[in-house]
């Protein structure tokens, strides 16, 4: 059986600039989101607080449990439904915190007890993250994005290019660098755009254009995946930072596959247009791509359908992930060389095809 | 065909191996002969699997050093008194310093030759004269700080190690967290609460004596003389078994400490059935109590557990044996419990809680019903696909994804990894993986015979072609799989481990098991077309 048919021939290059503006577009919505939110949704990992998940015998509404609350002085806590209708548990979210030795579930549950009943309310977890956990937990989780970007970046300068010599000063040029901003003693925000600035610098300068290709899809993704997060206010948590890195490490693949075939394709095809090339090469491989992103993501789905409350954000970025790493492949990193070789063209710097100019 | 019976032979054993260490987790009876030899541990389920509590705390080492200087201040009080130097008062400052103001000037150089002799520790800073003595400032020096800040946080952890382990939790999982922290896992706990107040309790056992001159109302009033202090104090009808608070005043100076404790008991006043906690001296404290209770006889001894009077008995007649009681308004759960913190001793210094999760035994067991579930259907749902998209190779990539999961837990269980509710995503993430490799090798192999070649080389080239794009195109995953082990928490770690081996694993099934199970077709039963 087959799916898509191996001579198979949509015009992905011609509806590159719809693709780039689309992109461009949610990446405008996800920040706009993100101002009109006062930021991202962040957990309780991130920005301190109380989560207590509660499952209630007889239906109830989050307001009448705002109100069983209210002499806890939780202030303005955020209850949320989880789960179906029939599950009866609600998520309780509030910035209260204590550093007082004492269990926050038990108080809660006393206070619902009061009002619902005994045996009619049941804690099924309870977490109470204080600001100095808070705070690392944050760090950790810059660190964690930072090196996992600055390693897939010396990797791909390795990989992509097969130009070893070059990917090797490559190499050891951000590494220097990279330290040299870490002495600098720059909070770890600022580390991240430095490295990544640095780069694309690099690639820029030395003449990789597969490589820039990549870093800059790599880049795409994790820059959409957070604003879908943003435009749907979802939860932002360590799992959802730990999702976002695995599937850009993870959607590299089907970039790899495609570029693998484009170098392949452009040394066959010497003599034609280079936009053909490319585009072919995404028809050949395309196959593999949807098959092998479809498959991931079927699988995720069932996970994000049966895998019960507790998972059911951590699916939902993995979902996201895999969605935004396949379009990226198809519709963002194939384009970047062509717009790479049209700007190095004209300066008569082009690599990409060695003889598409006349 | 060698070279097919050692593949087949290392698969074989990669089979057995990985039954042999999930043995342990399907079936937690196995005959004892089995235990000695063989591998008998549970896969280990983190805490929102299997339910429990994690704290982290911090110790407060400040305080540590604060009541240090406290006592010291308290033993230069006593030793200027005996070498008889005047002086007006002696004073903490702030965490680290004592303020002294003797009445004579002249008397500066004794008192330096009394602070190198006796309090080492204690650094002379400039003197400033005044009308009604000299200012004499003090400070502890900097190392002798840093080693009590060190030692407060060792200790505090000691000694909530001993406190848990005499609660008996199965499995308790404290250690040190960066430099004044302390991480504790307690799987399984049915009353988090009294572990908690059992962790935190400071313990501070101390024996003062009432200040019967004074009313609880002049001390408030600011009439009660130098050195005493109001208390709270409890107390418990013994007919009615109710509580209720008063208060007390106490001079305060401290004559003896629970540090002397040897052995603290639970017993019951068989009068009224309350549980009281027995206590027994070491010889040192035996001797102290003694001479306490011989120099104060017909007043009354209070005994104050962490600021709060429990009881101020009457001493009758000087105690030697070194045994006493404490009865107060305990219910039994809260007497076992004092009883286990007087013995494991008190804390140093006071923790106050950074994090805390709780998760219920319940949530616990859904999440892993569930996880496994979506685990099982995802991977019936991809192999329903691949037979109908692969057809016959589709059953053969089935039958490799098949040992996945299997492999993985077994692994898990060899390394000893935990396995949380990320982890169950990682798995499923590494069978969509594995799914990934089959397709790509498929493809190629599907190309080749398009292109005209016979089954057995196109499997050939298919197999060559593709093996190094899937090794490839795994290295990337596996970096963020291991920057997130060196950066994530409890559960975004077991995601990791579990993806780390899941890829490895997949790999294995996807390109050595099913170019196994092709070539034995192809060779051994000679077929001659490949439906894929």
């Amino acid at each position: 059986m087959e799916i898509i048919r191996p001579d198979i021939n949509i015009n992905f290059v011609g509806m590159r600039f719809k693709a780039l503006f689309c992109s461009g577009l949610l990446t405008i919505l996800g920040v706009a989101m993100m101002f009109a939110h006062g930021g991202l949704n962040l957990g309780i990992d991130f920005a301190g607080g109380t989560l207590i998940q509660v499952r209630f015998q007889e239906s109830t509404s989050p307001d009448a449990i705002r109100a069983a609350l209210s002499e806890l002085g939780t202030g303005q806590a955020a209850i949320q439904r989880v789960g179906s209708a029939a599950d009866n548990e609600f998520l309780i979210r509030a910035e209260h915190m204590t550093t007082a030795l004492q269990d926050l579930s038990k108080t809660v549950e006393a206070a619902l007890v009061k009002t619902y009943g005994e045996g009619k309310v049941s804690v099924r977890r309870a977490e109470m993250v204080g600001p100095k956990v808070g705070h690392d937990l944050k760090q950790k989780a810059l660190f964690a994005i930072y090196y996992t970007l600055l390693l897939i970046t010396i990797y791909i300068s390795g990989r992509f290019e097969m130009k070893w010599a070059t990917s090797a000063i490559m190499a050891v040029i951000m590494v220097s660098a990279v330290l040299l901003l870490q002495a600098l003693g720059l909070p770890v925000i600022y580390l991240i755009f430095g490295a990544l600035v640095i780069a694309l610098a690099l690639c820029w300068l030395l003449k990789l254009p597969y490589a820039l290709g990549a870093v800059v899809a790599l880049i795409h993704d994790v820059i959409i995946t957070i604003g879908v997060f943003a435009i749907f206010n979802k939860e932002f948590t360590l799992e959802v930072v730990a999702a976002i890195l695995t599937l850009a490490g993870y959607s590299l693949n089907d970039t790899i596959i495609v570029y693998d075939r484009i170098r392949e394709n452009v040394r066959k095809y010497r003599r034609e247009d280079l936009k053909k090339v490319i585009n072919d090469s995404i028809n050949q491989t395309l196959s593999r791509t949807i098959l092998t992103s479809g498959c991931t993501m079927l699988v995720v789905a069932f996970l994000f359908f049966l895998g019960g409350s507790v998972i059911h954000d951590f699916a939902f970025a993995m979902l996201i992930g895999i969605f935004v790493g396949t379009y990226s492949s198809i519709f963002i990193a194939s384009p970047l060389l062509i717009l790479y070789h049209d700007w190095t063209m004209g300066r008569g710097r082009g690599r990409v095809a060695a003889k598409s100019t006349a | 065909m060698k070279d097919l019976k050692w593949r087949t032979i290392l698969v074989v054993l990669v089979l057995v191996a990985s039954i042999i260490f999930l043995l342990p987790s399907i079936n937690p009876s196995l005959p004892q002969k089995w235990k000695k030899v063989m591998p008998a541990e549970k896969i280990h389920l983190g805490l929102d699997l299997q339910g429990g509590m994690h704290l982290i705390l911090e110790v407060e080492a400040e305080k540590a050093v604060s009541s240090h200087v406290n006592r010291l201040s308290e033993d230069l009080k006593d030793t200027l008194r005996k070498q008889r130097l005047a002086f007006r008062n002696v004073e903490r400052q702030g965490d680290t310093q004592i303020s002294v103001i003797l009445t004579d000037a002249a008397q500066q150089g004794e008192f330096k030759k009394i602070l190198d002799k006796d309090f080492p520790t204690l650094e002379m800073q400039a003197a400033d004269t005044r009308q009604d003595g000299v200012l004499v400032p003090l400070a502890l020096r900097d190392k002798e700080a840093q080693t009590i800040r060190k030692q407060a946080i060792a200790q505090a952890l000691e000694t909530i190690r001993n406190r848990i382990d005499q609660f008996g939790v199965s499995e308790p999982d404290i250690r040190p967290e960066g430099e004044d922290r302390i991480l504790i896992q307690l799987p399984g706990i049915q009353d988090p609460q009294r572990a908690i107040d059992l962790i935190g309790k400071t313990a501070q056992l101390e024996f003062k004596l009432v200040a019967e001159e004074v009313s609880p109302r002049e001390a408030k009033d600011g009439k009660a003389p130098a050195g005493t202090k109001v208390y709270p104090m409890s107390h418990l009808d013994p007919a009615t078994g109710r509580s209720s608070t008063d208060e007390i005043v106490l001079k305060d100076r401290t004559l003896m400490t629970g540090e002397y404790i040897t052995n603290a008991q639970v017993q019951i006043d068989h009068q009224y059935n309350n549980p009281y906690v027995s206590l027994e001296f070491d010889s040192q404290g035996a001797r102290l109590f003694e001479r306490i209770t011989e120099e104060n006889i017909k007043k009354r001894l209070a005994i104050v557990l962490d600021g709060t009077v429990y009881s101020a008995p009457v001493i009758q007649d000087k105690i030697s044996g070194g045994k006493a009681t404490i009865t107060g308004s305990f219910t039994m759960d809260e007497a076992r419990d004092l009883a286990i913190v007087l013995r494991a001793g008190a804390l140093p210094a006071p923790v106050k809680i950074l994090e805390q999760r709780t998760v219920g035994p319940s949530l616990g067991q859904d999440s892993i019903n569930k996880g496994f579930f979506a685990c099982v259907a995802g991977t019936l749902g991809i192999m329903i696909f691949m037979v109908i998209y692969y057809r016959f190779s589709g059953l053969v990539a089935c039958l490799a994804l098949l040992l996945n999961i299997p492999i993985i837990l077994s692994m898990l269980a060899l390394f000893k990894a935990t396995l949380t509710l990320p982890g169950i995503a990682g798995m499923i993430l590494t069978v969509g993986m594995a799914v990934d490799s089959c397709v790509l090798i498929f493809e190629r192999i599907r190309e080749e015979m398009r292109h005209g070649k016979t089954p057995r080389a196109s499997v050939d080239t298919g197999y060559s072609r593709a093996t190094l794009t899937i090794l490839d195109s795994n290295v990337t995953t596996l970096i963020a799989a291991l920057v997130l082990f060196q950066f994530g928490t409890g559960p975004v770690r077991g995601f990791a481990v579990t993806l780390t081996i899941g890829i490895l694993v997949s790999l294995f099934t996807a390109i050595i098991v099913t170019r196994l199970i092709f070539d034995y077709l192809l060779t051994r039963q000679r077929i001659r077309a490949l439906s894929i």
